[in-house]
């Protein structure tokens, strides 16, 4: 009797279970459920869709034939509404139960809605998550449009970004005196919040918005902000609701190194999880990409009765904004290293191994730091000085690099 | 599955191999023509300082860290070679943070990722770089 | 010096239409000749540092550079040559010995190239060597054996020790320090494979060869450097240098900075001292001599290797051959005129010493005509450019030939004749690390194997074309032989007819 998968979810944790699964089991039935309607996509892409630097049909995170040649059961637009662990099953939405052997929560995070006052008098308001949010934001958008962008972090940023040359004016609040204060140190976001001024951003920051009444935002200092169209940009929440009740729960859903969750069978991937940081030994939701692909990919294999370990999530960020790149990895503590001139800025974090770093402008082969971050490489066995001022190959022994390059790797 | 691998005994830091693969890449017939007065970005990179020269490139490893972190879907594996679907990529750089080597760039317009696809798009057979080493110390082959 | 006596020899032409300033000419000349100019993204040359060794036009991907010779000239002279001019020159300034590398390269008669050879035609047809089998390999060593037999009537086993090579061909004696580490694991490896030898010359063996040993003749200089009890058992034959066809009289000098660290080792000298081989061996003044040394290296490796003795190819060589063939040696190899050097003073270089097909006839003739031809083999070297070069010498009664030159053109040599000056550019006549790594050894081997090879094909074609399946058949057959454009007395010498007799 093939084994049956069932993955709640459709973004990038679960395409990663479905091709860890099909490493080790050819057969067994993967039944994928999604809210929604659309084959698998990119969903960090949606901004580069406001943009026009992507399309619809580029933005698909995985060929048309992804769930033919994989043999996927599909069910779009469907909600998975409860799980029944002892009975191994799952509600959906449209009142269908299906079983599963394995199951892979892979539901992500939703935007976070911070209650304001007002707030539902406001016609034109957005969050900026999924490919729906995009489209609707994208049709609100226009060149009249005044547009104000509650939240200086990553997404309010991104969607800033996405629709800069569509809307008449962008205006960005957040309560953090600086920009990405959650990725940046405040000389690094100094740098990107003056690019993006630049580009004709305008940050109001160190100010919360107290109330809205339909256009007219007013913000603690008493400052009114008048707009057209507003988006609630300040964070996400992971969607851990269907796994209440089933076991142990912080944040996120706690999983080990296998991805699993504390209920037989039951894994989980991607953002709904806290997994460990091995950069700062502490468990974190990381609400990344990379990890999410990653820790599906792991689940999948273990779904499948292989043996896989993930132990290589930490923080990592690669964004541009406005041609300017900003490369961070891994966590901000130890003594520091910086450089700022013409290429741009760097800064190391160190101890005994890298522990972090943030790059801006110049993020040439920026992959080797963070490797030196991932396999906790201590310095004391490399050139640190001169990796420091260019990450390089060449800052390793001989003998380390013969391992490196001489054979099949990794 | 033959890769390529340098031999850093070998390599004379001569650079030729980043002028070969620039080339390679062009699809011109004419060297001299695809390459004049332009700043070549080659796939393929010498490193050099304290009498070591060595060049590296895409490892095309078996468990691609920079296919898996893509966010857009537009690095692939097939047949054991890394390849990037440029139309794809929106230049996000994600590969270039997470390639252990630095083997990903930028391409030269800076609008996607580039990096060795073994030459597979442009020249049957060897790759161009190992072609153009003329101290045989890029090679093209199978290892363990 | 405000005046400046010696102009540059070469001017460096590039296509500017074609130079993508890549730099690789830049990168890859020792002497500095080639410089980017960032402002304006250019490359320029300095040709007064040029030695014309073409590295540089090897490597330009694009096809964009030139060297051509300077047409900057002095007043035409017959006499005083542009050449005698500027030795005059330099000598004037530098008050020394002017040093040359490589072969004679003067305009005296190649008298291989006045020499035509035979094919068969309706009788004695000739031979296809793809279908018929064809016989390269020889045997070098003392052949005058009585027939003996053991009291059973069967034929003892008197033969004295021998090399045997695939094709009459091996590497003549090149240093461990004149050439490179990577240029003598080339040979090393090449000879292994091919079935032939290459010479260590007076620099020793480095450590790293000893397992090639079986196809390594070690020489005995001179200078006696690198020479211990190992080292000549770990040899397939012993070779006594007497002299150099390129510096006949004229011993040798290895300059100290050419003696880091393993050459040192090598030749049992300290690092950096100048390896200085005396004009003569000390312990040798005449044939008896050279008898005891040759009976002591033969005793030392219990007569289980062959012993040769190597001179220039001088006025007398006939007579001096025969001595050396009643000394004990087993082979004797003789080094014309061209042959090369790592560094010689060029007066000698081109002026000493007679070419190699007229020594080498003179030689085979006078031992046949007193009847001890077969006591010993002769090897002949000094400036075999290819085969139809080894089929004549061998035709004109050598056993076999030393290369030299010819291998170190397919390392890569392009004859700039610049070995002395220790920056050679194709890695081979140099110690400097950052230049010795150019000569990949598996490249560099494969190349000789590949020469070789060429070569032993021709031989196989030649041969056949004669209707001779066997090289020892053509072995002093100099009715194969005839001459062009030769006088009497040369045709003479030669031992062959003028074409059309």
């Amino acid at each position: 009797m093939d084994v049956q998968y069932v993955i709640i979810g459709n973004s990038a944790a679960a395409i990663g279970a479905v091709e860890g699964i099909r490493r080790t089991d050819a057969r067994g039935k993967i039944i994928i459920i999604s809210d929604e309607p659309y084959h698998t996509y990119a969903r960090p892409l949606i901004s580069y869709l406001l943009l026009g630097k992507t399309t619809e049909e580029k933005m698909k995170y995985r060929g048309d034939d992804f769930y033919e040649r994989n043999h996927c059961q599909v069910y779009l637009s469907v909600r998975a509404t409860a799980i029944d662990a002892r009975e191994k099953t799952v509600s959906l939405s449209d009142g269908r139960i299906i079983s599963y052997d394995k199951l892979l929560i892979a539901t992500g995070s939703s935007p976070f809605v911070l209650p304001i006052p007002g707030a539902d008098t406001v016609e034109e308001k957005f969050t900026f998550m999924t490919l729906a949010d995009a489209k609707k934001l994208g049709e609100a958008v226009n060149q009249e449009s005044r547009v104000l962008i509650l939240g200086a972090g990553l997404i309010g940023l991104k969607c800033a970004e996405g629709i800069l040359c569509r809307a008449g004016q962008i205006t960005v609040v957040d309560l953090a005196p600086t920009v990405l204060s959650s990725i940046l140190d405040p000389e690094g976001a100094r740098m990107v919040q003056e690019h993006l001024e630049h580009n004709g951003l305008k940050f109001i920051l160190s100010q919360a918005i107290k109330s809205i009444d339909h256009n007219t935002a007013t913000l603690n200092s008493g400052e009114k902000v008048e707009f057209d169209i507003f988006v609630m940009a300040v964070g996400v929440r992971p969607n851990i609701q269907l796994f209440e009740g089933l076991g142990e729960l912080g944040r996120g859903i706690p999983v080990n190194e296998k991805s699993e969750t504390s209920c037989a069978d039951i894994y989980a991937a991607g953002d709904c999880t806290e997994s460990f940081d091995i950069s700062s030994g502490q468990r974190k939701i990381l609400a990344i990409l990379p990890n999410a692909y990653m820790q599906g990919e792991c689940a999948g294999v273990n779904m499948a009765g292989g043996a896989a370990k993930f132990t290589q999530a930490m923080p990592m960020n690669a964004i541009g904004f406005c041609g300017l790149h900003v490369m961070t990895a891994g966590t901000y503590s130890g003594e520091s290293y910086i450089v700022q001139d013409e290429n741009g800025y760097k800064k190391l974090f160190y101890g005994d191994t890298l522990n972090g770093y943030i790059l801006i402008g110049k993020i040439d082969q920026a992959g080797i730091y963070t490797n030196l971050i991932r396999d906790k490489a201590p310095l004391d066995t490399l050139d640190f000085a001169l990796i420091c001022q260019q990450p390089g190959l060449i800052a390793f022994t001989r003998e380390q690099r013969t391992e490196m390059l001489g054979g099949v790797s990794r | 599955m033959k890769r390529v691998y340098v031999n850093e005994q070998w390599c004379l830091g001569c650079h030729l191999c980043e002028y070969y693969c620039a080339f390679a890449n062009t699809g011109e017939k004419n060297m001299a023509r695809a390459l004049k007065d332009i700043k070549i970005q080659p796939r393929i990179r010498v490193e050099e300082g304290n009498d070591v020269s060595f060049a590296v490139s895409c490892r095309h490893c078996r468990e691609p860290l920079c296919v898996k972190a893509c966010i857009s879907g537009a690095l692939q594996m097939m047949d054991g070679v890394i390849t990037i679907d440029q139309d794809k990529c929106i230049g996000c750089c994600t590969c270039i943070l997470s390639c252990p080597f630095g083997s990903v760039a930028l391409s030269p317009d800076g609008h996607a990722a580039q990096k060795c696809e073994l030459c597979v798009q442009t020249a049957a057979g060897t790759p161009r770089c190992v072609d153009g080493c003329p101290n045989n110390a890029i090679v093209f082959e199978e290892r363990g | 010096m405000a005046i400046r006596y010696i102009y540059a020899e070469y001017e460096i032409t590039r296509n500017y239409d074609r130079c993508i300033a890549c730099r690789v000419c830049e990168r890859q000349c020792a002497n500095e000749v080639h410089e980017y100019l960032p402002e304006a993204h250019k490359m320029v040359a300095d040709e007064a540092k040029c030695v014309n060794c073409h590295r540089c036009v090897s490597l330009c991907p694009t096809h964009a550079l030139k060297i051509v010779k300077s047409d900057n000239t002095y007043k035409a002279n017959s006499n005083w040559s542009q050449k005698n001019m500027n030795e005059l020159y330099r000598q004037a300034e530098a008050g020394g010995v002017l040093l040359s590398s490589m072969g004679n390269p003067e305009n005296f008669p190649i008298y291989f190239d006045k020499i035509l050879l035979n094919a068969s035609q309706v009788t004695n047809p000739s031979i296809d060597p793809l279908r018929e089998p064809m016989e390269t390999r020889v045997f070098l060593g003392s052949k005058s054996v009585e027939i003996e037999r053991d009291e059973n009537g069967q034929i003892k086993d008197n033969l004295k020790p021998h090399l045997k090579l695939n094709l009459p061909v091996m590497f003549s004696a090149m240093s461990y320090g004149s050439i490179s580490y990577n240029a003598h694991e080339s040979l090393a490896r090449a000879s292994q494979e091919l079935g032939t030898y290459y010479n260590t010359g007076e620099g020793g063996l480095h450590a790293d060869f000893y397992p090639y040993g079986g196809n390594t003749i070690v020489q005995v200089a001179s200078g006696r450097f690198g020479v211990h009890q190992p080292y000549l058992e770990a040899a397939a034959a012993v070779e006594i240098k007497i002299g150099q066809g390129a510096k006949p009289g004229i011993g040798g000098h290895l300059p100290g900075k050419k003696i880091v660290d393993d050459v040192a080792r090598t030749r049992m000298i300290p690092v950096g001292s100048d390896a200085i081989s005396p004009a003569p061996h000390h312990d040798i003044y005449s044939i008896e001599d050279l008898s005891q040394l040759v009976y002591s290296l033969k005793e030392a490796t219990r007569n289980t290797k062959p012993v040769i003795v190597k001179i220039a190819a001088v006025h007398n060589v006939a007579a001096i051959a025969s001595g050396i063939a009643r000394s004990g040696a087993d082979i004797i190899a003789i080094d014309g005129f061209r042959g090369g050097t790592g560094a010689a003073p060029t007066r000698i270089r081109d002026n000493v010493g007679i070419p190699i097909e007229l020594a080498l006839a003179g030689v085979d003739q006078r031992l046949r005509d007193e009847g001890i031809r077969d006591q010993v083999s002769i090897v002949a070297g000094g400036s075999i450019r290819n085969s139809t070069d080894v089929v004549k010498a061998v035709a004109l009664g050598a056993d076999c030939v030393y290369i030299g030159t010819a291998a170190l053109l397919a390392l890569g040599c392009h004859l700039c004749r610049s070995c002395h000056e220790g920056k050679c550019n194709w890695g081979i006549a140099t110690q400097v690390p950052e230049l010795i790594k150019r000569l990949n050894p598996d490249v560099g081997y494969k190349r000789l194997v590949n020469l070789l090879t060429a070569w032993r094909h021709e031989i196989e074609e030649i041969m056949g074309g004669m209707g001779i399946n066997s090289i020892e058949s053509l072995k002093g057959n100099r009715l194969m032989l005839r001459g062009v454009g030769l006088n009497e007395k040369e045709l003479e010498i030669l031992g062959i007819k003028h074409a059309g007799e």
